[in-house]
């Protein structure tokens, strides 16, 4: 699904060139829950962002389903984003003078859905995520686990290849964070790919593998057993 | 791009941040009602100058007698000088080219009397000319012709006041009037716009005046009334020549100032004409500046609220917003508030100022105050303009920033 062939990505700090991503090489299969793992400026990050075609490589391979992704201007990016690529973000970033529903259904909008099947997919994905009693109200009037819900039903909703969670519990308690990884995990048991970066060691072992990042490289990659979030639940 | 549903979405946005819609909205509103409002006001002014200035002829040069203040040709300073009826006669001899009627003006105040009514009134000797070079309007019968002059008719033509306080309802055509002591005819009726005092006034023959006056051929002052087609400095050209041949033949030191009076109305029309001008092109450069500020005004909003939605552009980049939806989001919405606020802003301008009218008119001079409906139209498409560009500018360089810059936590 994911391949990436020796990719580097440095940063221009003033005079000085942060080398962010010094060679990684990384494959993910179709259906695989990933998480990466590093301690704050290992890269992890940067490596998703580039992932996510929000940010661009300065070399390297990427190829995502088949599609060597490279040459990308701006509408190219935003259309295989809209295609491909689902996101969670730490911060929720939802639209905040938007309802539950209509952030749902953005993804949506900019695939030239229609209004009332828009409306409709939108609510059947935050059925999924057990927030349809809440679809008419504001991020504001939610809790942080429910927003992060719907910001999960709004990256699903386009019907991703991949699903991106940049730090999904970050900015969670625990018991809300294992409501959340509950849900990514049902989401991985539906047969979607799912990549998660973390740095909480809990939260990456109820993923399938882990990648471990230390400056810009891949120290490790293994296998895990999955521990099922819904225990804690 | 004008899809139902990207409408929709504008409509949406608009609706939910009211204080944007609202600042963005008052201030392209409030710029232009300023400048229609500015606009009409200044053109009610120059109405009220106009109107002013075209109450009489506009191509007519007075001449006053005055009294001499240098000795000359043995003749001794502080001498008065007079008009008589030869003087007429050499104004039509020597300058038949220039001239296009002359009239003399002898005013006197009389008592007038009609059966029991009597009032004084001013009583002015005149020619026929003299119709033209005061714009005196006929409401009924006729006005002194050459035969009046020339015969010396006992016939009058009375203001319209006159008539009313006279006759009351009564029509005066026809009936006698006792002009201090003499008979006349009324053989016309006359309205002006120079108001009440010229609609109590009475013309009659000056040749019928002088003979009551023990046959006298005195003038007290004289119209000269020049071809229109001379233009203003043909008219300068004119009261020179007369200047001079009246000096010469009254026997006028050359530098005396006060011996005689030429009033010249196309100098005075120069001069007004001149104000005025200078009067719209201040309205116009206040008007003008008020555009500006109301496109700073938008501008600076425009920068304010893709600076405030840079992160929701960032998410919708996110999830698959190209540029140039990010970019037509913006704009479609700016040019949307704009027009719909400019034209609001417009119609209440022009509704004030029509709903001013004339009660303005004697307090601050301003008469009938309107805006051209295509200067207002250009206004308030110049604004929308600048508002669309001033929102271009931000809108393009926030849809080109990477989404991971707009999403950054700060």
């Amino acid at each position: 699904m994911i391949e990436i062939k020796d990719l580097h990505k440095s940063y221009k700090m003033g005079s000085n060139v942060l080398h962010v991503l010094k060679g990684i090489n990384f494959t993910v299969e179709e259906g695989e829950l990933v998480a990466i793992m590093g301690s704050s400026g290992s890269g992890k990050s940067t490596l998703l962002n580039i992932l996510g075609m929000l940010d661009v490589a300065d070399s390297g391979e990427y190829t995502l389903d088949g599609v060597p992704i490279k040459n990308l201007n701006e509408t190219k990016a935003a259309n295989y984003r809209n295609k491909f690529l689902g996101f969670v973000f730490q911060s929720f970033n939802l639209i905040n003078y938007k309802s539950a529903l209509e952030n749902v259904a953005l993804p949506l909008y900019y695939q030239r859905v229609p209004r009332k099947e828009r409306q409709e997919r939108a609510m059947k994905y935050l059925d999924q995520v057990g927030l349809k009693e809440w679809a008419t109200h504001l991020p504001s009037e939610l809790s942080g686990g429910q927003n992060q819900r719907v910001a999960i039903a709004r990256a699903m909703a386009s019907e991703p290849k991949v699903l991106l969670a940049d730090e999904p519990t970050g900015a969670l308690d625990s018991t809300t964070s294992y409501e959340v990884m509950d849900l990514i995990q049902k989401i991985n048991d539906q047969g979607n790919t799912i990549l998660v970066v973390t740095h909480e060691d809990d939260i990456a072992h109820m993923c399938k593998r882990i990648v471990y990042l230390k400056d810009g490289v891949i120290v490790e990659d293994k296998k895990v057993k999955q521990v099922r979030a819904s225990a804690y639940v | 791009m004008f899809s139902r549903d990207t409408w929709n979405e504008i409509f949406e946005t608009i609706q939910k941040n009211k204080l944007r819609t609202f600042l963005s909205g008052f201030t392209v509103a409030l710029g232009i009602l300023i400048f229609v409002f500015l606009f009409g006001l200044g053109n009610g002014l120059i109405n009220t100058f106009d109107k002013f200035f075209q109450e009489d002829a506009t191509n007519v040069l007075y001449l006053f007698p005055g009294k001499t203040t240098l000795p000359y040709k043995g003749y001794k300073s502080s001498r008065r000088i007079e008009f008589e009826n030869s003087d007429l006669a050499d104004i039509k001899k020597n300058f038949p080219m220039f001239l296009e009627y002359i009239t003399p003006r002898i005013s006197r105040n009389k008592l007038v009397k009609f059966k029991e009514e009597s009032d004084n009134y001013n009583v002015t000797g005149v020619d026929w000319g003299h119709q033209f070079a005061e714009k005196t309007i006929i409401m009924k019968g006729r006005y002194l012709n050459v035969e009046d002059v020339k015969k010396k008719t006992k016939h009058a033509v009375i203001g319209r006041l006159v008539e009313q306080d006279l006759f009351g309802s009564k029509n005066a055509i026809g009936k006698y009037l006792d002009v201090g002591g003499s008979v006349f005819k009324i053989i016309g009726v006359f309205q002006d716009d120079g108001g009440d005092r010229e609609e109590r006034g009475i013309y009659i023959p000056y040749t019928s005046l002088q003979l009551i006056e023990k046959n006298t051929d005195k003038i007290d002052q004289m119209v000269v009334a020049f071809k229109p087609e001379m233009g203003y400095m043909g008219a300068m050209a004119f009261e020179r020549s007369l200047d001079k041949f009246f000096k010469d033949k009254k026997f006028i030191n050359p530098e005396d100032q006060n011996g005689i009076f030429i009033r010249n109305v196309a100098d005075q029309l120069q001069q007004n004409q001149q104000f005025a001008r200078v009067l719209q092109i201040i309205v116009v450069f206040v008007a003008f500046g008020t555009i500006i500020a109301g496109i700073i005004g938008i501008s600076n909003i425009m920068v304010f609220v893709v600076k405030e939605r840079t992160k929701e552009l960032g998410i919708r980049k996110a999830l698959g917003a190209t540029p140039k939806a990010v970019i037509s989001t913006i704009l479609l919405e700016s040019v949307f508030i704009t027009t719909i606020s400019g034209f609001t802003g417009m119609l209440i301008g022009i509704a004030l100022l029509s709903s001013l009218g004339e009660s303005m008119a004697e307090d601050y001079f301003i008469t009938n105050p309107f805006i051209n409906t295509g200067v207002a139209i250009s206004a308030t498409l110049l604004l929308i303009m600048f508002g669309a560009i001033a929102g271009y500018i931000p809108a393009k360089r926030a849809a080109r920033i990477k989404p991971i810059i707009a999403l950054r936590d700060e």
